[in-house]
């Protein structure tokens, strides 16, 4: 089965274009960073790949499954954490997941076996039954990162996950994706604009003015020069 | 099919957990209808008279006939308010993992209608227990009956509200939807005057009155306050929730990207 295929996705607000001919391929089980200034197209490839909006142009591909064709098959394939919180601050942690479960018709001890894993999964078990508004940043965005596990999809969907956060939480849910890729097989697409986020075996997609720039394995992208020089270079250009 | 029936029971438990948390909502929403209905009606009391019309029996207060109007005030001001939160406030992101959900649109969207209606209808019932300790009260069996016509009518408005917040971009704060909606719907229906009242007065607003959707969902809701069945308002109510619903599944269609322009 295959991660995430996506096949010239071009995308317009009006007579400006956010996403010009982009294609590329995360293959399964791998960490795909999504490097980008800010304004790059990111957040457009993500409403497109979580489907709030539609393209007329290029198809997307999530384990094997076409989102235009087959939206809800591939809808229940993602786990998406959104730029935005989505967490709803007057419930608790466990109240936000089991509302998110029921969302992908999972109830009752199953729901609250999977609801345990996740929460266990990202050392939030005993913050279970805290209100999310009580939670500082970086605890909000590993209770949003539990919840996204709890349906066991195959693909991981990471917008700029880590904004707004100390430096301290930022590298634990860096690195606590990463090793959810290597650990659990899962594909993963994480959006930064923060290069110290992605790791030389990561697969490295730089866009900009909405084009795929470059793709490949990021140390054999940056060679000799750290990844921050070589992403300004590369962005440095005119549109 | 099972999968959609949890997915709406959650949705609805959602609703009530937030509701239980948010009392100075609940607060709110109540003291306007009660201040229609004390300070407002008292005073209209002596100007108005009104004559007996069905489902009326004999002569009754002004109090009396306003307060099916203001049951309908209470559905169409949440209807309106949860619809629109839904997409300018700091829902927009409970509305993103909504969508993102793999049920059809249409059904998350009917989920979260039947979840604020349901609300709404709380607050409907809280209302008439406060009127009727102030001592305007129906026959028992209204207090039963009129359960389904607020569920009709609470879903026809959400869905009003939900298809305005989709369609129309202009509208982008309450105050707008309050002048060119609300206000308009309610002053313009039977709430607050009977048809042949206003035909009194002007027969063009009394054919605007005839017409609004507002006007059937009260007279549905004051019939069956006396448990009585309002066949045509019904009819009219359930066919503008059907349009509203209709264009708000339209309006929230991914291809349009409506999340693009508002968020």
């Amino acid at each position: 089965m295959t991660g995430l295929t996506v096949r010239d996705l071009s995308y317009s607000y009006g007579p400006r274009r956010a996403l010009d001919e982009v294609s590329f391929d995360v293959p399964k089980g791998r960490f795909a960073a999504l490097l980008g200034p800010n304004g790059a197209g990111k957040s457009t490839l993500f409403s497109l790949l979580t489907r709030l909006f539609t393209a007329r142009d290029g198809g997307i591909e999530i384990a094997g499954h076409d989102l235009a064709r087959a939206p809800r098959a591939a809808l229940a394939r993602i786990g998406v954490v959104f730029q935005q919180p989505t967490l709803d601050l007057d419930l608790t942690v466990r109240r936000n997941l089991s509302y998110f479960a029921a969302l992908h018709g999972l109830s009752g001890r199953e729901a609250g076996s999977r609801i345990d894993a996740a929460l266990e999964r990202l050392g939030m078990a005993e913050r279970a039954q805290e209100r999310a508004r009580d939670l500082n940043g970086g605890h909000r965005r590993r209770t949003e990162i539990a919840r996204c596990l709890i349906h066991a999809p195959s693909v991981l969907l990471l917008d700029e996950p880590t904004v707004g956060l100390d430096a301290a939480s930022r590298k634990a849910i860096t690195d606590h994706v990463h090793d959810l890729s290597r650990d659990s097989g899962l594909t993963v697409l994480w959006a930064t604009h923060l290069t110290d986020e992605i790791e030389d075996s990561d697969h490295l997609l730089i866009l900009h003015h909405g084009r795929l720039l470059q793709e490949g394995l990021a140390g054999e992208l940056r060679g000799s020069q750290g990844l921050r020089d070589h992403f300004l270079k590369q962005t440095a250009g005119p549109p | 099919m099972r999968h959609a029936f949890v997915a709406l029971n959650a949705i609805v438990l959602r609703e009530a957990q937030r509701f239980v948390r948010q009392r100075g909502r609940f607060v709110a929403a109540l003291v306007r209808p009660l201040i229609w209905l004390l300070v407002f009606a008292a005073g209209f009391r002596a100007a108005l008279g009104l004559s007996i019309a069905p489902p009326y029996q004999t002569y009754i207060t002004y109090e009396v006939y306003i307060l099916p109007g203001l049951c309908g005030m209470i559905l169409l001001f949440n209807g309106m308010q949860s619809s629109l939160s839904l997409v300018y406030d700091r829902e927009m992101g409970s509305m993103r993992l909504l969508l993102t959900a793999p049920l059809p649109r249409w059904w998350l969207l009917f989920c979260r209608l039947v979840a604020s209606t349901a609300i709404s209808i709380l607050q409907v019932y809280t209302f008439l227990a406060v009127a009727a300790a102030f001592g305007i009260r129906m026959p028992l069996i209204g207090y039963l009956a009129v359960l389904p016509a607020l569920a009709v009518a609470g879903i026809m408005l959400g869905a009003l509200g939900l298809a305005l917040s989709s369609l129309i971009k202009q509208l982008e704060n309450f105050a707008g939807v309050m002048n060119f909606v609300i206000f308009p719907m309610f002053f313009l229906s039977t709430a607050l005057y009977p048809l042949w009242k206003m035909a009194e007065s002007s027969m063009v607003l009394r054919d605007i009155c005839a017409v609004n959707p507002f006007t059937h969902a009260v007279e549905f809701i004051r019939f069956a306050l006396y448990g009585q069945f309002n066949g045509p308002a019904l009819g009219w109510t359930v066919l503008a929730g059907a349009i509203f619903f209709v264009l708000a599944v339209w309006g929230y269609d991914p291809a349009r990207g409506l999340l693009r322009r508002k968020g």
